[in-house]
């Protein structure tokens, strides 16, 4: 589903990607961690083109991501995304949220789009909230939205940033537990997430990145059995200390 | 000098509130036409293709650093000769102080609006247009329907208070013999030798008008950042 070939990435002379591949299969769940910094945030957005790269091949579908010839704005609706700081849209109501990009992209009916939208909303528990605007939500029921957001546009894939790192302790379970289900029932994902406990749960493939490059590449088993790396052992022995 | 007449204020009322109508007209036109003008400037400036971007902030920048009054002179006396110059003809087109008058505030208030709006654009996280990008929203999408609502609602207090200023400035064009507020004031004043009863009149009238708004705009500002 989604192909990462020799991806290489520089901002000026700091070079933030280094020949990074991987893949993604469908219904498959791949969670990539490492230390901040390391370049997890730069490379899940090459995936739907929000960060452009100067070398290598992104394919997600068959479809080229680098190739200027792509319909960036329609291979990007196929394709969720769910950011570390929700960023729902403020200004619009949470219904509002739901429905404009399947209206404004998909062409869809408003009609149709409120009673998508609702029921994603429903599934992620949050029906009562449908009237109400962004900032009047806890950042758990914020990024629940965000997530109702995403599936709503139907996507063949989930991109997540990130999407516990910046709520408080007691809400970073109710997250969890939409992407635990989401997983479960097959969605192909690709997450960062320092979440081992979610790792363990749901992935098939753990990714460990350093200094912008992918040092592993391991099945879940493999990963928390022994990493192949000293880097990844020190980092897992840091985080799961906590 | 002798007494003071206010009764001269009663007999050219209707004059004066032509006036005023003017004013507050070319007011309402500057800032809608400078708040459209401004904000393609502002995307301009903002916009990664560097040819486009420096042209924006050239012509910003040029406008800023002109005194309104001369700025006003240029398009009046100068600008109508070099359309003559550029198209051949026998003498330089008639365009009218009024006319002139709307070109000119509307071009020169886009440049002070295109900075108020672009603050306001640089003021959205970053992580806004990602979002808007990431479900699939095109960049003039993104720009109408996400980026530029919530530019223009944190800086509405900012833009109205332009205006205001604004409000005060258009009474320059007085000096092209334009029949506004002030325009009017000038012309009764010297008619019937009232120049203090007329200055002291405009003046309060400013000052009321002014005033009240931009108190109304404190409240409006209050009100915003509860919101938010
Ligand atoms: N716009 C940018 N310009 C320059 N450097 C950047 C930019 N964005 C990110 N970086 C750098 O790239 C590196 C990787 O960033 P990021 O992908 O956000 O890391 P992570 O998500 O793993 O914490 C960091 O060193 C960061 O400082
Ligand atoms: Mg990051």
């Amino acid at each position: 589903m989604i192909e990462i070939k020799n991806v290489s990435k520089w901002y000026g002379s700091f070079q933030v990607l280094n020949h990074c591949s991987t893949h993604v299969r469908k219904g498959e769940v791949v969670v990539v961690c490492g230390p901040s910094g390391s370049g997890k945030s730069t490379l899940i957005k090459t995936v739907n083109a929000l960060e452009p790269f100067q070398k290598g091949e992104i394919t997600v579908d068959g479809i080229s991501v680098g190739d200027s010839k792509t319909d960036l704005p329609k291979l990007r609706a196929k394709i969720g995304m769910v950011f570390q700081n929700f960023e729902l849209f403020p200004h619009m109501k949470i219904t509002e949220n739901l429905t404009i990009g399947q209206i404004k992209v998909l062409g869809r009916s408003p009609d149709e789009a409120r009673e998508r939208g609702l029921k994603m909303l429903d599934r992620v528990g949050l029906i009562d909230q449908m009237d109400k605007y962004p900032g009047q939500l806890s950042g758990g029921q914020q990024q629940r939205v965000a997530i109702a957001r995403a599936l709503s546009m139907d996507p063949i894939a989930m991109l997540f940033d990130e999407p516990t790192s910046a709520l408080d302790p007691e809400m970073i379970n109710e997250v969890l537990d939409v992407m635990v289900e989401l997983a479960q029932e097959g969605m192909t994902m690709m997450c960062v997430t320092h979440e081992m406990g979610f790792a363990r749960k749901v992935a098939h493939r753990v990714i460990f990145m350093d200094q912008g490059s992918i040092v592993e590449d391991a099945t879940k088993d493999d990963f928390f059995g022994k990493p192949r790396s000293e880097r990844a052992q020190q980092f897992l022995s840091k985080i799961l200390h906590h | 000098m002798g007494e003071l007449d206010f009764d001269v204020i009663g007999r050219s009322l209707p004059y004066l509130l032509k006036g005023l109508q003017y004013t507050v007209q070319l007011t309402l036109v500057a800032a809608l036409g400078g708040t459209v003008f401004g904000t393609l400037l502002a995307l301009a400036r903002l916009s990664s293709f560097k040819p486009v971007a420096l042209v924006a902030a050239g012509y910003v920048n040029l406008m800023r650093s002109l005194p309104l009054l001369l700025v006003i002179f240029w398009f009046y006396f100068l600008v109508p000769v070099l359309i003559q110059q550029v198209t051949g003809s026998e003498r330089p087109p008639q365009i009218g102080a009024e006319r002139s008058a709307y070109i000119t505030f509307i071009m020169f208030e886009a440049a002070y609006f295109c900075e108020i709006m672009r603050a306001g654009i640089q003021s959205i996280s970053r992580g806004q247009i990602g979002a808007a990008y990431a479900v699939g929203l095109t960049y003039w999408q993104s720009m109408k329907l996400i980026i530029l609502p919530q530019a223009f609602r944190n800086m509405l207090p900012v833009l109205l208070t332009q205006s205001i200023i604004l409000f005060q400035d258009v009474s320059l064009v007085s000096l092209l013999n334009v029949t506004d507020f002030v325009g009017a004031a000038v012309k009764i004043a010297q008619r019937d030798s009232r120049i203090v009863e007329m200055y002291l009149f405009v003046a309060i009238v400013y000052f009321v008008l002014c005033y009240t708004l931009s108190l109304m705009v404190k409240r409006l500002q209050h009100r915003i950042a509860i919101v938010r």
